[in-house]
């Protein structure tokens, strides 16, 4: 079973139906104690970081125990972000600290902010389980404005005015700043990647 | 590099696609779901539901259409089209739609996008804007709402500022000079409104010709562009739009 948190952050219909397509079995826990049977996590959200103040001590300990017993946690999009210790956009709001680093804004200058659309991921890292059968140059839907710095954890890195690391992955913690659910094939294939990771 | 997208509009009546897709031999052209498999398959970035129904009665059947054409799909879909309430928004987005483009309802009530945007981020709203204008050559445009019939007393340009400053995470702009006409796009219009603004443009009204498509992502600044009937007709594929503009050095997702 996959647990997908609902923190208030965004609607989770697609999330659902992408691994419903893919034969996840998905629930959305209750309450953090709903956790303890989990295979894995999926932190999903849009929005402001400030949303993330939602997931507090509990689900946060709930979460850490999870990844602290290999199973796997993947963020999307905000729920990336939060993987990192913190984001220019809610400054006095820590992140979970799993990912070295804090999120910023998109300088711009020359681009549009928000990043809104499909753009390419130049693969930073070849053996990242989370990019298994996904090539540079895939192109993958995001909507945004503030990105997580380029790291060692970087396994993909995108530009839009800048680098950022558009996927993460540090052992079983994994992060994706675009939507994989919104990404057709390759955003199924970063999914179904994940739902191996968890067995 | 950021690609420009290509979004197929759907105009769906009573649960049909209308807009001439009877013929071609495209066995089920009506049906919004076979219509969204095959623009999937040939590589459409976005799809953009429309609802025309006119009555309040064939409207509850949207909510169905969604949800047919989201399970087809794991690629942005917009619903437009009557959502007036924050209700009507929480209707689509339930039924599968990332996003819900606001029209008539935001001009009357300008609210409406901010509370929208509270509840679902601003990535999830749209505000759709229907300009002419104000005489031929003319480079001033003039908001129409209720299906272009209404002037709306606004400038395109300031409504598209005012529309990002509550809260819309994107303008859909429709030339209603050139809707239906295949002339092309407005390019002064669409470029007039994406440099006014930080969030995307979507060019809509004219597309006719694949170099069309060149102009408005030029000269026109746009970052998406729509059409619906030279997709439906199959006078032009999804991928052979898209070759064409990479030839032209226009970045796309092929």
């Amino acid at each position: 079973m996959i647990a997908l948190i609902d923190y208030k952050a965004g609607n989770l219909t697609s999330v659902k139906k992408a691994l419903a397509t893919l034969g996840a079995e998905v629930r959305v826990p209750d309450e953090p104690d709903d956790l303890a049977d989990a295979a894995g996590v999926i932190v999903p959200g849009v929005g402001h970081f400030g949303a993330t103040r939602a997931l507090d001590a509990r689900w946060t300990e709930a979460i850490l125990a999870r990844v602290g017993e290999g199973r796997p946690l993947l963020g999307i999009c905000l729920g990336m972000q939060w993987l990192f210790e913190g984001s220019a956009e809610a400054p006095d709001l820590p992140g979970l600290g799993l990912l070295g680093g804090r999120c910023y804004k998109l300088r711009g200058g020359g681009v549009k902010v928000p990043h809104v659309g499909w753009n390419s991921l130049a693969i930073a890292c070849a053996d990242a389980a989370i990019l298994d059968g996904v090539p540079t140059g895939s192109q993958v839907y995001f909507t945004h404005s503030y990105v997580a710095p380029v790291t060692g954890d970087a396994a993909a890195i995108t530009e839009h005015g800048e680098p950022f690391a558009a996927v993460v992955q540090r052992g079983y913690v994994a992060g994706v700043q675009f939507h994989p659910e919104k990404s057709g094939d390759v955003g199924l294939r970063i999914l179904e990647n994940f739902l191996a990771l968890a067995g | 590099m950021l690609s420009k997208r290509i979004i197929a509009c759907l105009d769906v009546r009573d649960g049909q696609v209308v807009k001439g897709v009877n013929f071609e031999g495209l066995r089920s052209a009506g049906d919004p779901a076979a219509l969204a498999r095959r623009y999937n398959a040939e590589g459409i970035d976005e799809l953009v539901i429309l609802d025309i129904t006119a009555t309040l009665e064939a409207r509850r059947a949207l909510g169905d259409t969604i949800s047919r054409v989201a399970r087809e799909l794991f690629i942005p879909l917009a619903v437009g089209g009557g959502i007036r309430t924050e209700a009507d928004a929480a209707a689509a987005v339930d039924a599968g739609a990332d996003k819900v483009s606001l029209n008539t309802a935001a001009l009357a009530d300008p609210t409406l996008i901010t509370r929208v945007a509270e509840r679902y981020g601003s990535q999830a709203v749209v505000v759709a804007i229907d300009a002419k204008r104000e005489s031929p050559g003319s480079d001033r445009f003039a908001v129409f709402s209720r299906s272009g019939s209404a002037a709306a007393g606004r400038g395109a340009v300031e409504w598209a500022r005012e529309a990002e400053s509550r809260g819309a995470g994107e303008i859909l702009l429709t030339s209603i000079d050139r809707d239906g006409t295949k002339a092309g796009f407005d390019c002064a219009l669409t470029a007039a409104v994406s440099a006014a603004v930080s969030i995307p443009v979507i060019a809509s009204g004219g597309a006719g010709a694949l170099d069309d498509f060149v102009d408005v992502f030029t000269a026109g600044r746009a970052d998406a562009a729509l059409a619906a009937s030279i997709f439906h007709y199959a006078e032009t594929s999804v991928r052979a739009l898209k070759a064409h503009l990479r030839q032209h050095g226009i970045p796309v997702r092929l």
